[in-house]
């Protein structure tokens, strides 16, 4: 179940971790998860995802981003680039034939494989959400502070966002970002809709939980197209 | 595009999403029931989600400072606050 894979780092491949069902298939999914809090919202979601696809017959691999869970890499340290180098390595080492993107993990997946993007989102889109929760916080701590004026300071220096410490070419890069790579080339993934999982957004959840009939849909939907 | 009553039924599906609420629980919220504040999940980040939600699916745009807890201390007060950002009152 939990597999590691080589991730370049600042001195040089370091392990990372992954939930891995590996039964040696010809069909292996790579799954990107999304970015920040929506990871941790959508973690029994792709597990339970990732149940059904073995189920189906498909591999799937769903690996950290560097920073995040498991990995002991420093998240001030990441870029949206250092992701995208990650995730093509994991790509790589699990030989993956297809990609799953969630969210904001459409900014950073390896755009060559074939697949889905789930309900993609714009840099920008995740970047004004979590200095909208900075502003909220600390004026309920009886300060006040212009999400512009931080954004500034965010381009320059580093900021701390929702107890994320973004570094400045983080916050560069998620300003410019848009799903899918640099540009309007790649038609190789399909986009699929939250309303085609027949139920609420499990990211939009304020407190992780799970909703196995949504795997299931989502299971379906992946193991049908592979097949097609 | 739409009238008032859609505006509710709206409302509720999204807190239902944002809260993990079931439908039934969702169809009981009253003006009066508490939410910022009142619900521990309701934290800062699922605010802003809450918002960005708000924003895109009743198309509005919604200023940092309109954002405090006369807007969001019941169910009744944002409901109020997105039929006024929609012109219906």
């Amino acid at each position: 179940m939990l597999a590691t894979w080589p991730c370049p780092g600042p001195a040089g491949l370091l392990d990372e971790a992954a939930v891995a069902f590996d039964r040696g298939r010809a069909a292996r999914l790579l799954i990107v998860p999304p970015l920040f809090e929506e990871m941790n919202r959508t973690r029994r979601f792709l597990a339970e995802a990732q149940r059904a696809l073995d189920a189906a017959g498909i591999d799937s691999f769903l690996p950290d981003l560097p920073g995040c869970n498991e990995s002991l890499q420093a998240f001030c340290a990441q870029t949206l680039d250092s992701w995208r180098d990650a995730m093509l390595a994991a790509a790589r080492h699990f030989a993956a034939t297809h990609v799953l993107a969630l969210r904001g993990g459409a900014l950073v997946f390896p755009t060559s494989l074939p697949g889905w993007v789930l309900e993609p989102v714009k840099g920008a889109s995740i970047l004004r959400q979590l200095l909208r929760a900075r502003v909220l916080f600390t004026r309920e701590a009886g300060l006040a502070e212009d999400s512009a004026e931080l954004l500034e300071q965010g381009r320059i220096h580093g900021i701390e966002l929702a107890g994320y410490r973004l570094g400045s070419a983080l916050v560069e890069g998620l300003e410019a970002a848009v799903p899918g790579g640099e540009g309007p080339k790649s038609s190789t993934q399909r986009v699929i809709h939250q309303s085609e999982l027949g139920a609420g957004a499990m990211w939009l959840r304020s407190e992780p939980g799970e909703d196995p009939a949504q795997s299931e849909a989502l299971a379906r939907i992946i193991a049908a197209e592979i097949a097609a | 595009m739409t009238h008032s009553s859609d505006t509710d039924t709206a409302l509720r599906s999204l807190l239902s999403d944002v809260l993990g609420l079931s439908a039934e629980r969702a169809a009981a919220l009253t003006d009066a029931s508490g939410l910022f504040g009142a619900l521990p999940e309701l934290d800062s980040m699922a605010v802003a989600g809450l918002l960005t939600e708000l924003e895109d699916r009743f198309d509005l745009v919604i200023d940092d400072d309109e954002v405090d807890g006369d807007m969001l201390g019941t169910y009744g007060d944002l409901l109020a606050f997105v039929r006024c950002k929609r012109g219906e009152t």
